[in-house]
């Protein structure tokens, strides 16, 4: 008897005969293990990493912007790039815990823990660019509206650098929440099995007292899909946001009216590469292949093929518009400063034609898309290609301006602007190291809520309820 | 137990309680069905994760939580747009590119952000109180697999309930394991790693 149906042709999304206490067993163990060697080797290059941005921000904060190579020209330029970069990787957490939710994508439950705590760490390291941009970064609290007595002197409601520090924000705290509160139950079942006191104690304060009472369960429901309902349009609205940052000025291939759709899909299109990288990963280190399954990355695959076609289409209005709006300058940075290959920035141009458009055409192989080495691959190649997107827009419509005169020499950063960036993935990577080792990397009630639909053992017990008419079914299993 | 000798545990009121525990949430369903209809009282079932349909079988009401959440919506659009057209119109308004000082189109994007997340936030604390729940609070867990593996319920007694034929009862309906419970319903400050005896002696109020 089942009290949910669905339909044989749908791969599984859980292979192997489990229980729910396999489950359990399956997600938990490794949280309950001793760290092995490649995670200590991972997580020391890690804080590595995190060590020499620390020293980078150092320099920067001790000696000013000029250890960048930012000039009054080329005012953004890896930074914000970067800021760009991380914020839009965020995305695909919120895309896949909030709108795959409400789409009701039943594979979203095998990855959406670890994507959602990739969001957090992504926009963590989002936001360190603009603070430490500010050059006086003891004076970032200037950028909130409180009382204060030097007038008091608010801030620009008006201007769309203000908009992303709400959006930024509130996206930080909405993904935080959502993904708490979904860790709850989760963290409850490690307290509620833990042999060592230190465990007990730890997992108890953080399962807040989860009991998993019907009750509480309706209201955790509720909670979960609003707060999906919340951040789906939250999400739209934060590279919407980051995308007026360069929309709303008067600079050439910036004043684009395309540029929010065409920054979301970007963001939805890196975001999801950098969970197939997390998540190939992960599935191989903690033997996972049961839970994100092959079927798991070729539909991350299919999301990545669509939005890095959306993007394509977007590359390829803009350059139409470029010559069809007939505007000198307009014509000038898409058709000289970025295709043409031979100008100084054209390489990091044609770098994100071939890494953005041309070569996720490979997924639309089947083949392909449930290939690990190619879908390994081209999430690395994704990620730089748009990286690359924000460079062009960045640097290609800023170094060479209206006034000649004040055209840029060439830019390229210092090695404390590219420290900066490398203290970032340190940041990113010491978090996640620590998140995969002692957070359930994997949804474990939300696993125990699909298992008797689309578990693989259970699957064949469908067979029966194939062959009945669906009256019968609707009938004798609504309740 | 520190705790409990400094305070009065005045609330803490034992109750006694049948459990019994269903490995199976399909053979749950209909033993809560018979539960209620032979007029025990379900004190609450503790499953591993949601089971869709429970609430409803056992006639609990309908959250209200998401509407708690759209008032907390609502909360958030009236702050920004009342503090930004109060800064902008009458604290101190500034003259930004000859633009009207009344600027709603650009208000947008704060007023939505500020909107989710008075929204979000509203509903996560409404959440936590609801179901009584913050770091460091301790609650009486019927069985410890409630949490991997078990659909616990749950029935409350009174003196009345003929406790043997309760669990005969339980065990029949396909309860894979049925015990008898004396415990404290509600929370407390408290920890997992500890045991703490909170009821001793029942408190007597005049």
């Amino acid at each position: 008897m089942h009290l949910k149906y669905e339909s044989q042709l749908r791969e599984p999304l859980v292979y192997g005969d489990k229980t729910y206490h396999q489950v359990t067993e399956d997600i938990v163990r490794p949280i309950e293990a001793k760290p092995t060697k490649l995670w200590y080797v991972g997580f020391f290059i890690a804080v590595a990493l995190l060590m020499f941005g620390v020293y980078s921000v150092y320099r920067e904060v001790t000696y000013g912007i000029g250890q960048w190579n930012l000039n009054k020209t080329i005012g953004w330029g890896w930074d914000i790039t970067n800021f760009v970069w991380w914020v839009g990787i965020g995305h695909a957490g919120t895309l896949i815990s909030a709108i795959l939710l409400l789409f009701r994508q039943g594979w979203r439950t095998g990855v959406n823990r670890a994507a959602e705590a990739m969001t957090i760490f992504a926009v963590m390291c989002a936001g360190q660019f603009p603070i430490f941009h500010m050059g006086r970064v003891w004076m970032a609290f200037f950028v909130l509206p409180y009382p204060n007595t030097r007038g008091p002197l608010w801030t620009n409601f008006n201007s769309p650098l203000l908009w992303d520090v709400f959006a930024i924000s509130t996206y930080f705290t909405v993904s935080l929440l959502f993904w708490y509160s979904g860790l709850l139950p989760d963290f409850a079942t490690i307290r509620d099995r833990a042999k060592t006191k230190l465990r007990k104690y730890l997992y108890g304060v953080a399962a807040f007292g989860w009991t998993g009472s019907t009750k509480h369960w309706q209201r955790h429901e509720s909670l979960s899909l609003v707060l999906a309902g919340l951040s789906t349009p939250l999400v739209l609205s934060v590279h919407t946001i980051v995308s007026f940052d360069f929309a709303t000025s008067v600079i050439p291939g910036w004043h684009t009216t395309i540029f929010p759709p065409y920054f979301v899909a970007g963001a939805v299109f890196s975001g999801f590469a950098m969970v197939q990288s997390l998540m190939l990963i992960l599935r191989k280190v903690f033997g996972m292949e049961d839970y994100i399954t092959l079927g798991h990355i070729e539909a991350m695959n299919k999301v990545i093929v669509l939005t890095g076609s959306i993007v394509g289409c977007a590359y390829l209005t803009e350059l139409f518009m470029g010559w069809y709006s007939q505007n000198k300058y307009e014509g000038y940075t898409f058709w000289y400063s970025r295709a043409n290959l031979f100008s100084p920035y054209g390489w990091s141009y044609w770098g994100m034609m071939a890494c953005n458009v041309i070569s996720p055409q490979i997924f639309w192989f089947r083949k392909m898309r449930r290939n690990l080495f190619v879908t390994f691959f081209m999430s690395v190649i994704v990620n730089i290609g748009m990286w690359f997107e924000r460079f062009v827009i960045i640097v290609t419509s800023l170094y060479r301006d209206y006034l000649p005169s004040s055209w840029s020499v060439y830019y390229s950063p210092t090695p404390w602007e590219m420290g900066f960036y490398l203290g970032t993935f340190g940041l990113f990577f010491t978090c996640f190291f620590l998140f995969a080792k002692y957070f359930p990397v994997i949804a474990v009630a939300e696993i125990k809520y699909v298992l008797k639909t689309s578990g693989e053992s259970f699957k064949d017990g469908m067979d029966n309820i194939e062959e009945k008419g669906s009256e019968e079914f609707a009938h004798e299993y609504a309740h | 137990m520190a705790f409990g000798q400094k305070f009065k545990l005045i609330n803490m009121a034992k109750k006694t309680f049948v459990v019994g525990c269903f490995d199976d949430e399909e053979v749950l369903f209909p033993a809560v069905k018979k539960t209620r209809l032979a007029g025990y009282k379900i004190h609450d079932i503790y499953t591993p994760f949601p089971v869709h349909g429970l609430d409803h079988a056992m006639g609990l009401r309908e959250t209200s939580l998401h509407t708690a959440g759209f008032i907390y919506a609502l909360c958030g659009t009236s702050t920004a747009l009342g503090s930004i057209s109060w800064i902008l119109t009458k604290d101190w308004p500034l003259n930004f590119g000859g633009k009207p000082h009344f600027a709603l189109p650009a208000w947008i994007p704060i007023t939505f952000e500020l909107t989710v997340l008075f929204s979000a936030v509203g509903m996560v604390l409404s959440f936590c109180y609801l179901c009584q729940m913050a770091p460091f609070v301790k609650k009486h867990h019927f069985h410890e697999r409630a949490t991997d593996d078990l659909f616990v319920m749950v029935i409350e007694t009174t003196g009345k309930t003929n406790i043997d034929e309760l669990k005969g009862f339980l065990s029949n309906n396909g309860a894979k394991e049925v015990n008898v419970q004396v415990a404290e319903p509600g929370w407390w400050l408290g920890r997992y790693d500890k045991d703490q005896e909170l009821i001793r002696e029942q408190v007597e109020v005049a």
